[in-house]
């Protein structure tokens, strides 16, 4: 079952230091092109442990059907 | 789910080792290359920001000092130390002090300046280091090199430990040259 919470990362802010990398336990964040992190969807559980780390405090948890609207 | 730890988790033992070696012999100082040119090399060939989400062993450093005194500052920057003119800024300064380190092993080379045996820290205040002269055989200007490259590697570590403890631990990768220009390289690529 998915979490009801997502991590989401604000581009513009991200600096791709990878410190979320490090923290995410369920390895959900890379970053695939080098200039900004990436959530996977599926696999985060919304656990909040990025955005907690993260220096630039761009990562926000937010709800998934958030996320989905966002999106649309 | 627990990760695993993979070999290059323990890499925060790198920055120890270097500045360790550089305290007993200067030459070591020319060992910090490896990372000035390995995560440009990496962003180049399209490896992205591997060296900073794996491989840097300074990054790993300001995770691991605070989790081991337990005392992880959980306040985030000012809104300026990570914006665009800040870090381009602070890469500008960071490049210039490189160039005028490397004209100051240019005039000990040519011979119109001796050799300076000491570390200059944040490129003010002068630390005698001459105990660190041990291999007086090599070229004058390869030591002098080597006292340049340590203080600037010994500089940004110390900036580095001082936001890491006003701050969350990794701040000074907010505003690191190498993380400024790698990412920089990647968002050209794009
Ligand atoms: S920790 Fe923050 S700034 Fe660093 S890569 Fe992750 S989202 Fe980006
Ligand atoms: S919220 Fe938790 S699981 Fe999701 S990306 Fe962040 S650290 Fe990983
Ligand atoms: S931003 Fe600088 S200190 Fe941080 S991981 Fe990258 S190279 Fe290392």
């Amino acid at each position: 079952m998915k979490s009801k919470n997502i991590a989401t990362v604000n581009k513009s802010v991200c600096v791709s230091c990878g410190a979320c990398l490090d923290a995410c336990p369920m390895s959900a964040i890379s970053t695939p092109d080098g200039c900004y992190a990436k959530v996977n969807e599926d696999l985060c559980v919304g656990c909040g442990k990025c955005s907690r780390i993260c220096p630039t405090g761009c990562i926000s948890i937010i709800k998934r059907e958030e996320q989905q609207n966002e999106e649309n | 789910m627990k990760k695993t730890k993979k070999w290059y988790d323990y890499l925060w033992i790198w920055p120890i080792v270097y500045f360790s070696l550089g305290y007993f012999n200067i030459l070591f100082a020319w060992l910090g290359m490896i990372d000035f040119i390995v995560p440009l090399i990496i962003a180049g060939c399209g490896g992205g920001k591997a060296f900073c989400n794996r491989y840097c062993g300074r990054g790993k450093l300001f995770a691991v000092i605070p989790k081991l005194f337990k005392k992880e500052n959980k306040k985030v920057a000012p809104g300026w130390m990570y914006s665009n003119i800040f870090r381009y800024g602070f890469l500008i300064f960071f490049l210039t002090m490189f160039g005028s380190m490397v004209y100051q092993t240019y005039l000990v080379f040519a011979g119109s300046a001796s050799l300076k045996t000491a570390v200059k820290l944040f490129w003010t205040f002068k630390v005698p280091w001459k105990r660190a002269y041990t291999v007086t055989s090599v070229p004058a200007w390869v030591t002098q090199f080597s006292y340049g490259f340590y203080s600037l590697m010994l500089t940004s570590t110390l900036i580095g430990l001082i936001v890491m403890a006003l701050y969350r631990p990794r701040t000074w990768c907010t505003f690191c040259p190498m993380g400024t220009m790698t990412q920089g390289i990647c968002k050209l690529k794009k």
